[in-house]
């Protein structure tokens, strides 16, 4: 019933699929077919949705208004978000420093400006 | 001694032997339950692990979710192999034989079609992904949480240079990613003429993936097993075609993304 079993298997078995390209498929695209071991059907699209977030774009995931990876530092780059916000409230308060130090050496610090100015 | 059944795939029967070592879902080997001129692939699974409580703990880890998947697509792979089986979702899971007996009658029109539908047709995924980190080179590094944003030593941080720099990052940016887009499109497109039918599925995110840079394309096309080879070269020769993307070919998979009656 079958034709050629010959063809080509350059990526067989898990040769070029990673988990996302397995997950994608097994999990979201196979045939549905309710068992007799029913999960609660709101669990199962809580999943689905997650692994959809993990699997599609973190932006998109962001548009629907879910982060909940952002927190799991194994899923997320964001771990790094927090250092980021860290790293700008050090920033601001490095500006605001620096802003209140100029009025008093002003001469000084901002010789260069004018090279700028020209360019 | 008490197990549920496990369903991976519904086939027609096929002569082949599926290979003796083979191995699925808690490491069990599947068999064949043969009915109606059905086939469905079962494996025993057990109650601690796949009754509802405890499958509904199991899907939320995706460790588990991982290994299981793998096992899952292990017996999917064996059958693409020697049959064009219809696979079902993950963890379709019925309590004795003559569950799944009755839900191969109730679906038997729908399974037969879908079947002859997919006959000698194997599933290919292309995915295009763009190198950002490659050809963009330092600017997008401050993204990344170690890098300061401190204006580099050589230039005395005006802050003129530096939007007129971030201005020509963006402008680039963009530039590269409409000719990604484009690429992208005309790979579709010639890729779609050896298909029977297509799919475009979500691009997919690094963090489950590893795979560097981003997804731009990831599509599935449905090819007969004969026209095959041909696709695959396709896909090869294309590879070159574009600098700073990168073009990856997975598969032969089983019909997956076909196997829906709106298919």
């Amino acid at each position: 019933m079958t034709t050629a079993q010959r063809f080509p298997d350059p990526y067989g078995h898990d040769g070029g699929a990673n988990l996302a390209d397995i997950l994608e498929r097994v999990l979201d695209k196979g045939i549905v077919i309710a068992g007799d071991i029913r999960i609660n059907l709101l669990d199962i699209e809580l999943l689905t949705i997650k692994l959809r977030l993990i699997v599609a774009s973190v932006d998109k995931a962001k548009e629907m208004g879910i982060d909940w990876w952002e927190t799991d530092p194994q899923l997320s780059s964001r771990a790094g978000r927090d250092e980021l916000a860290r790293e700008n409230a050090e920033l601001r308060a490095h500006v605001a420093e620096l802003e209140g130090a100029r009025g008093e050496v002003t001469t000084r610090e901002r010789e260069p400006s004018k090279k700028e100015a020209q360019g | 001694m008490s197990g549920l059944r496990y369903v991976y795939a519904v086939c027609r029967p096929f002569g082949t032997p599926l290979p003796r070592q083979l191995t699925g879902v808690g490491g069990v080997p599947p068999k064949q339950l043969v009915h109606h001129g059905l086939v469905a692939v079962v494996g025993q699974v057990p109650e601690e692990d796949f009754a509802e409580q405890p499958l509904r703990a199991h899907l939320e880890d995706l460790d588990w979710l991982g290994t299981t998947a793998r096992a899952h697509q292990n017996v999917i792979d064996a059958l693409t192999v020697v049959t064009s089986p219809l696979p079902l979702r993950l963890a379709t899971v019925f309590r004795d034989d003559s569950g799944v007996r009755a839900m191969i009658e109730q679906r038997e029109e729908t399974f037969l079609r879908t079947l002859d539908r997919l006959d000698g047709r194997v599933e290919w995924g292309v995915k295009v992904y763009s190198e950002s980190t490659e050809t963009s080179g330092e600017p997008e590094a401050s993204v990344d949480t170690g890098a300061r944003p401190a204006p580099s030593p050589g230039k005395t941080g005006s802050g003129r240079d530096y939007l007129r720099q971030r201005r020509n990052q963006r402008k680039e940016s963009e530039e590269k990613w409409e000719r990604a887009e484009q690429f992208s499109r005309r790979l579709h497109e010639s890729l779609s003429g050896y298909a029977e039918d297509t799919r475009i599925h979500a691009p997919q995110n690094a963090a489950l993936s590893r795979a560097p840079g981003r997804n731009i394309l990831n599509a599935a096309y449905l090819v007969p097993r004969a026209e095959s080879e041909a696709f695959v070269e396709l896909v090869d020769r294309t590879k070159d075609d574009a600098p700073g993307l990168r073009v990856e070919l997975t598969g032969p998979w089983a019909a997956y993304s076909f196997s829906g009656e709106d298919a």
